[in-house]
């Protein structure tokens, strides 16, 4: 039976797309707080503003990040969201589960919190929505003594790693991002739940330009699978492409005519650097133009893979618009080897010269995004011990403003302005 | 033994992160890791992976809310074990995956799932609308300035026939985000749902010395429009802030690092709309997305405005663009001017930008397109 009438939400159990009002109903069958989530939602929707006061600074020993608290601001209304902490969970590289894990975590869920989840928080956690203060350390417990797993982070720190699902079920994986992903992870636990940074730092891991985990945008350290060598063509699939065998794009467009699948138009005429062209019924690609964009590979599956010296692309410093503006990564190093055989060692590296550098001159609440911008390019690759290439630019500067540093003019700085006078009276 | 908080370190076990994603593979996928050599969808939602082996992976996607309960999630884990060996995974956009290694157990899945009305709806794949990446709204964070939940239930419904089928130009990724913090991909989506307010922030002085630490919110402020001020609070002078109004535009952010300058309200706060952002580096590079649309109202429980805004666009840009390209490479090909002619979308001094940088966006250019926003340029 409904604590709380929720006229406005119910408009929202209508429709075809899956209701999260109609879930939560049921939900409240067996977790009755349920009930009050829905109710202070309803005044959410009724006030139309929030009803969650600011802030909230909960945890567990030993960690000091990993839980979001949060409190109603009409507790005496909904007293079963009084608090309403979040728990962030440690996610399996690439957001694949047994049902035995995850029953596991539910009953687990069941037992301490409201019943409701975010599958997945945006940085990729699990995430389970609300519970008591009381109840953190208990549930910390049993997540850890008997599901053998961990939370993931908040706070200033390294927040949960991420990846595509990469090599496990994609032809295009440059590097098994899975992989590299959980090792860096179980690497850097102690930056995880530890805050020691000026402020977030997160790393996304996907194996090819695509990007499915969006690690441009979304991560100040992205690895990008890549590779060096010529795309490898199989010229009797090509032909089975023009022929009309093999849909276009794996069949990505079927459901609207788009016309006779036409390799010109679909392909040669829309690679960004024009490098590719037919001779005598065969695909040419001049590799030495080619940018790795993907599309001709994205359209041509069967006939187009990447090369097999495969590596990575690392760029730094994406970020939401907060303080300077949005910004994605900025490609910093062209090619690195991500060999599991040094146990990414070379990317590990990357990341503490990164770290060693930003944990010293990065501002309170400064991404390395921001950092880069205020100390400039030319700096942040002198830190990498990068040498400035014309690949880190998309156009050289126009403006003439240019810094020179003392040792790199004939002389120095230091003048005589008397000196100076000898040639050239005032 | 449990947790004792009287020793609360005794036997505490830390730093052990994430489960080893080795345990959570399918068969298949275990067995044919790094070895797939190519892959078709066979329906909208429908995939197969085929390895060198010559083995096959079937995968129906379906959409899921995100926010979910236990019980929805052991429903997933019954399916799961039913046709799947147990086993199931989560996309990057939070839909489900259900993965099997015969065309058989395929076909008896998707038949399941299809019975069960539209809770799992199947699709979400090739160019389609796919679920939409967004936030906590009302239902968890301090900050917003709408829901996420609702205006997504709302957005889906309507786009829901987008979800299901392949028709479109190319994929098209909605995002949104209850603030401009931009949680998530917002400023990389081609059609971003954005959470704004207009107000500035109200100063409680009578609470700000005891709960903020002042430097820091006026440090918060991208535009320095926040300065320390004397206020007084019951006859007595206490240290505070001072808010330009003339400066404000009404980010949220020194209200993130102080609870003493809430600024959500219930008739200034909405929804913008921004389009033509993109991640993946396939033809153009990444772009971010621009703001076409400076303010929808909040209207819970179904934003009509904005679900009308948003089906237009993809309507005109469905029947507009040319395959394989994405809105923002469509808008930039036409020109904007055209893109909001097309779209019927009043152009506003809202979406001209004058922060820092803003002088590379503006037209330096004689090169443009008479639309009817020129029309009191053109008649006699």
């Amino acid at each position: 039976m409904a604590k709380h009438a929720t006229p406005l939400l119910d408009e929202l159990e209508k429709g075809p797309w899956p209701s999260f009002v109609t879930d939560m109903k049921r939900q409240a069958e067996t977790h009755p707080e349920c009930w009050d989530i829905l109710g202070q939602l309803e005044l959410s929707y009724k006030d139309k503003i929030t009803h969650w006061k600011h802030g909230g600074i909960v945890g567990v020993f030993g960690y000091g990040g990993g839980i979001v608290g949060r409190y109603s601001d009409v507790p005496k209304r909904f007293p079963g969201v009084e608090h309403f902490h979040t728990v962030r969970i440690a996610q399996p590289s690439g957001l694949y589960y047994s049902t035995k894990n995850l029953r596991g975590l539910m009953d687990l869920w069941d037992k301490y919190g409201s019943g409701m989840t975010n599958m997945h928080g945006s940085t990729g956690d699990m995430i389970f929505l609300g519970t008591r203060t009381e109840n953190l350390e208990p549930l910390f417990w049993d997540l850890t003594h008997n599901l053998e797993q961990d939370l993931g982070g908040s706070g200033s720190n390294l927040r949960t790693p991420s990846c595509c699902l990469g090599e496990s079920r994609c032809e295009w994986a440059c590097y098994d991002a899975q992989d590299v992903c959980h090792h860096l992870t179980m690497h850097y636990q102690d930056e995880i739940h530890r805050p020691a940074f000026p402020y977030k730092f997160k790393f996304k891991f996907s194996a090819c330009p695509n990007d499915c985990v969006a690690s441009i945008a979304r991560s100040d350290f992205a690895l990008i699978g890549t590779w060096k060598d010529d795309i490898r063509i199989d010229q009797a699939a090509v032909k089975e492409y023009i022929a009309g065998n093999y849909p276009a794009n794996a069949g990505a467009h079927a459901g609207r005519d788009w016309g006779k699948f036409d390799i010109k138009k679909e392909v040669l005429d829309l690679c960004p650097t024009g490098c590719m062209w037919m001779e005598g019924g065969e695909l040419k690609i001049d590799n030495a133009e080619c940018t790795r964009c993907m599309h001709c590979i994205n359209v041509m599956p069967r006939a187009l893979k990447p090369g097999k010296e495969k590596g990575a692309t690392v760029c730094i410093g994406a970020k939401a618009p907060i303080l300077d503006g949005a910004q994605f990564a900025t490609m910093v190093i062209p090619f690195l080897e991500v060999s599991k055989e040094n146990e990414y060692e070379n990317v590990i590296d990357v990341i503490e010269q990164v770290w060693d550098w930003w944990m010293e001159v990065g501002k309170n609440r400064e991404r390395v995004g921001e950092t880069m911008q205020r100390v400039g390019l030319p700096t942040f690759l002198r830190v990498m011990e990068v040498e400035a290439l014309p690949q880190h630019v998309k156009e050289p500067r126009s403006n003439p403003y240019v810094f020179w540093r003392e040792e790199e003019v004939e002389g120095g700085w230091q003048r005589d302005v008397e000196e100076f006078r000898r040639k050239h009276n005032a | 033994m449990g947790y004792d908080p009287n020793n609360p370190m005794e036997g505490r076990i830390t730093d052990l992160g994430p489960r080893h994603y080795s345990e959570m593979l399918p068969p298949v996928i275990a067995a044919n890791k790094g070895k797939w050599d190519y892959h078709e969808i066979l329906a909208p939602g429908v995939l197969v992976h085929v390895a060198e082996s010559g083995d096959k992976c079937f995968t129906v996607r379906v959409g899921s809310p995100r926010l979910i309960s236990i019980e929805y999630i052991r429903e997933l884990c019954d399916i799961a074990d039913k046709y799947c060996k147990g086993y199931l995974r989560f996309t990057t956009r939070n839909n489900v995956e259900f993965m099997t290694d015969s065309k058989e157990s395929c076909d008896a899945l998707i038949a399941d799932l299809k019975g069960r009305t539209t809770k799992f709806p199947i699709g979400g794949t090739g160019a389609s609308i796919t679920n939409i990446v967004h936030t906590q709204g009302w239902i968890h964070c301090h900050t917003p300035a709408t829901d996420a939940s609702g205006p997504v239930k709302a957005v889906m419904d309507d786009l829901f026939e987008y979800f299901g089928s392949m028709v479109l130009p190319a994929q098209v990724r909605i995002a949104l985000a209850c603030c401009l913090n931009m949680c998530g991909a917002v400023h990389a989506s081609d059609i971003a749902i954005l959470g704004i307010h207009r107000k500035p922030p109200m100063v409680d002085h009578g609470r700000i010395t005891g709960v903020c630490e002042i430097p820091l919110a006026i440090s918060a402020c991208p535009l320095g429009a926040i300065k320390p001020a004397k206020a007084q609070v019951d006859g007595k002078e206490v240290k505070s802030v001072q808010v330009n109004a003339e400066r404000c535009m009404f980010c949220g952010n020194c209200y993130t690092m102080c609870p003493a300058m809430p600024l959500a309200d219930p008739d200034g706060d909405g929804i913008a709309i921004l389009v033509g952002g993109k991640v993946s580096n396939s033809k153009s590079m990444p772009k971010f997305s621009k703001l076409v649309v400076p303010f929808l109202p909040n209207t819970p429980p179904r934003w009509p405005e904005t679900v009308q805004v948003i089906r237009k666009i993809v309507e005109v840009y469905a029947k507009d663009a040319r395959k394989y390209e994405r809105i923002g490479e469509w808008a930039e090909r036409i020109g904007w001017e055209k893109f909001f002619e097309k779209c019927d979308i009043p152009f506003t001094d809202k979406s001209i930008d004058d922060y820092r940088l803003a002088y590379d966006t503006w037209r330096t250019s004689t090169q443009f397109k008479f639309t009817k926003a020129t029309a009191a340029y053109t008649s006699k």
